[in-house]
């Protein structure tokens, strides 16, 4: 039998890779995909509560995460394409230029 | 004409905004200039004229005629201190009656004859400042008609500042030299002490009548006088601070002798004959208020019989010939508040009157010596210049013999007419201070004694002796030309003739010929003394004042004319050296206010400078962005620019966030 909690456990292993990810890789695209991970992650979440407790809400909710979720890829690669053709790199420790 | 009265400053003001926005932007021709500046203060006069005439014809001389020209500032229905429901309208009304026609008549004829000698005088300007000079002018006499003819203390009051600000323009008109820059400033500063005081007079008056119409406080006062006399000491003494401030009496003085430095025409229109004469026409205009107060009346006899003789004395030590000219002037207006303090409006209007005719005749002759002398204004270096000037020698003269008090020349019937009115206050106990006015008496004849000393010493230090100005100068000596020499005798004229409209009984044998105060009285009546002096007095006072007249005029002679001249005065200086040197220096009392006030305040000024401003309200804010920028400095190390630290900054966050809200 697999419990709501099972799931949960799955977000947060999933949640906490992208966390990580997102913070150490100094690739942006790796970057980029680790912060699906977290969307996906919390994906998970709402389709699960939205199991336990039989209210379609959270399913709807998925699907507008996903949405947002393809469109921020979108916005994401093509400022990558973008960087790269200033920088001719998509390390992020290189484009620093905010520096303070 | 006489519901035209509006028309009469219109004309000097187009011309002064003709030539003061369009001939000085074009630099227009002197000729062009002089005749929109004629034109201006010409028609003023003809206006004048003709609503005098217009007036006397048809309502007789004895009426007030006003007209209403717009409502200037409805207030609407508002309670006055009595409690009374008062209609609360300041309408911009100008007024034609008995004073303000005198005023009007002599206002605009030396004005004008003053523009013609301009003319004359000025005209080695460059186009731009000629036309600057003749644009300030017109605009004086602008503000003094409207000074003159207003009907209410507020429109007075627009004329009374206007004519200020011209006052301190044309003092300051040679502005490149500092000492005129500032003369002009100190003759501003001061007189705003003075206007303050007038300003809270007409508050002061405002709250107590419900108007500031000089007919409508009139008739207030006439119906209840009981009423209003414990307001009226300190409106008519608020209104006499004003006086003392425009008409440069003690301790307000100052001003007048600094004054000098503007071109001379401008020193005879207006520090002689004209604008400083306007606080005796106010208070002339006042009078009903202070009629009800004894204690006004007694300060204000008090304040101008002492400048009489203080600035008398100031007079006779003076080299600079414009300055014992402006201290005549100073001890002259003192004589015209003595009248007035005397209750004898009429009598210093009268020798506002006559004063204006030879003081602006004796300017205008200094102003054509130093012409002649190519600016020179140090007495001790003319001498002899009756050979070389002698239209101007002749009317010096007889302007000269008139300010002595010599009869029958205006100047001894007015004065005569002051100091009898004095004598009869005195000995009629007016108010109960008769003793003070029998003391102001003799101070009258003291200075009356000064005045033809010093006033002679100017002429035989001027015009007799041997020439000592050195080799060039004496060259350069010719009479100036006919636009100056014409005004010159004009005036001159005037000076003899001015003082038989208003010959009193004692002159006259009981006959009443004394015109001008029956062209007075409705105005301002005379206050009525009930022991007056029988005729044989005041006949051994006239010959009093003559013989002091005549005594001062001796003594000069002897000290400055003739081969001894300049040996006694000198003698004099050596044996009181004290004496002679507080006196040449005025008594020190420049100094004095620049210990006791300049200094002080200046001191105060520089410690809001540098102490408040500088320090404590600059430091403040200065610090504040100190410590601003520290802040960002610091903190500024946070910003890396790396968007993964931003990732792990917002974790440790989130983690926090949580920890805080879990345990």
């Amino acid at each position: 039998m697999i419990t709501t909690t099972h799931y949960l456990m799955l977000s947060l292993v999933l949640f906490t890779l992208g966390v990580v990810g997102m913070v150490v890789r100094r690739n942006f695209i790796t970057v980029l995909m680790c912060v699906e991970l977290i969307l996906n992650a919390a994906n998970i979440n709402f389709i699960a509560f939205s199991r336990q407790l039989g209210d379609l809400t959270g399913q709807v909710f998925a699907v507008f995460v996903i949405t947002i979720a393809a469109a921020e890829a979108a916005i994401g690669l093509g400022i990558i394409v973008a960087l790269v053709r200033l920088k001719q790199t998509v390390n992020l420790d290189q484009v620093s230029v905010m520096e303070g | 004409m006489k519901d035209l009265l509006w028309l009469i400053p219109l004309f000097p003001l187009l011309g002064a905004v003709v030539n003061g926005l369009v001939g000085n932007r074009r630099g227009w021709k002197h000729r062009t200039t002089s005749a929109v500046a004629l034109i201006g203060s010409g028609l003023a006069m003809a206006a004048a004229f003709a609503a005098i005439i217009d007036w006397a014809t048809s309502l007789g001389t004895h009426a007030v005629h006003a007209n209403r020209v717009f409502t200037w500032i409805p207030l609407g229905p508002g309670l006055t201190a009595d409690g009374l429901l008062a209609n609360l309208t300041i309408d911009f009304t100008l007024r034609l009656d008995a004073l303000s026609a005198v005023m009007l008549f002599f206002v605009t004829f030396v004005g004008f004859v003053i523009h013609v000698y301009s003319v004359g005088y000025m005209h080695s300007e460059s186009a731009r400042s000629y036309a600057r000079y003749f644009a300030y002018l017109n605009l004086f006499m602008f503000a003094m008609l409207t000074l003159v003819l207003g009907a209410n203390l507020a429109v007075l009051f627009i004329g009374w500042e206007g004519v200020g600000l011209c006052s301190y323009l044309l003092i300051g008109f040679y502005f490149e030299k500092e000492w005129c820059a500032s003369a002009g400033k100190k003759a501003f500063i001061v007189n705003r002490i003075g206007d303050f005081g007038f300003l809270l007079a007409i508050f002061w008056a405002f709250k107590t009548f419900g108007t500031i119409d000089f007919a409508g406080m009139q008739a207030l006062i006439t119906a209840d006088p009981g009423t209003y006399a414990a307001a009226a000491t300190p409106i008519a003494l608020l209104l006499f601070v004003g006086a003392i401030g425009k008409s440069a009496q003690l301790p307000l003085y100052v001003w007048l002798p600094d004054a000098m430095a503007g071109p001379t025409p401008v020193s005879a229109l207006i520090h002689a004959a004209t604008m400083v004469t306007a606080g005796v026409y106010m208070v002339a205009r006042s009078n009903f208020i202070f009629a009800l107060s004894p204690t006004a009346l007694v300060v204000v006899a008090v304040v101008g019989g002492v400048t009489a003789v203080f600035a008398a004395s100031i007079g006779l030590a003076q080299n600079d010939i414009k300055k014992v000219l402006a201290y005549s002037t100073v001890s002259q207006l003192g004589y015209m508040f003595l009248a007035a303090g005397a209750g004898a409006f009429g009598a210093g209007i009268f020798h506002v009157f006559t004063h204006s005719f030879f003081k602006a005749c004796l300017f205008l002759g200094a102003g054509s010596v130093i012409h002649a002398m190519a600016g020179e204004q140090d007495m001790r270096k003319m001498g002899g210049l009756a050979r070389h000037l002698p239209t101007t020698y002749w009317t010096f003269v007889v302007a000269t013999l008139a300010l002595a008090g010599i009869p029958p020349l205006a100047g001894f019937v007015s004065k005569d007419e002051i100091l009898g009115k004095v004598f009869t206050a005195g000995v009629g106990d007016l108010n109960g201070f008769g003793s003070v006015y029998l003391v102001l008496w003799v101070l009258g004849l003291v200075g009356a004694w000064m005045t033809a000393f010093y006033m002679f010493r100017a002429v035989y230090m001027t015009f007799h002796g041997e020439f000592r100005g050195g080799h060039e100068a004496v060259h350069h000596l010719h009479e100036s030309p006919s636009s100056m020499t014409w005004p010159l005798r004009i005036l001159g004229v005037g000076s003899i003739v001015a003082g038989f409209v208003g010959i009193g009984k004692a002159l006259s044998f009981n006959l009443d010929i004394n015109l001008f105060e029956h062209f007075l009285h409705p105005i301002s009546p005379a206050l009525e003394v009930e022991h007056a002096p029988p005729l044989t007095t005041e006949w051994v006072l006239i010959g009093i004042s003559v013989a002091v007249a005549v005594g001062g005029i001796l003594l000069a002679r002897r000290f400055y004319w003739g081969p001894e001249a300049f040996q006694r005065p000198r003698a004099l200086a050596e044996r009181f050296p004290t004496l002679y040197t507080t006196v040449a220096n005025k008594y020190y009392v420049d100094e004095a206010y620049d210990r006791a006030l300049v200094r002080p305040l200046a001191g105060l000024a520089r410690f809001s400078w540098k102490g408040i401003d500088t320090v404590a309200i600059d430091g403040t804010l200065n610090a504040s962005a100190f410590f601003t920028e520290i802040a960002g400095d610091l903190l500024r190390f946070v910003q890396t620019g790396n968007v993964r630290n931003y990732g792990l900054l917002v974790l440790a966050g989130a983690l926090a966030a949580a920890a805080w809200l879990l345990l």
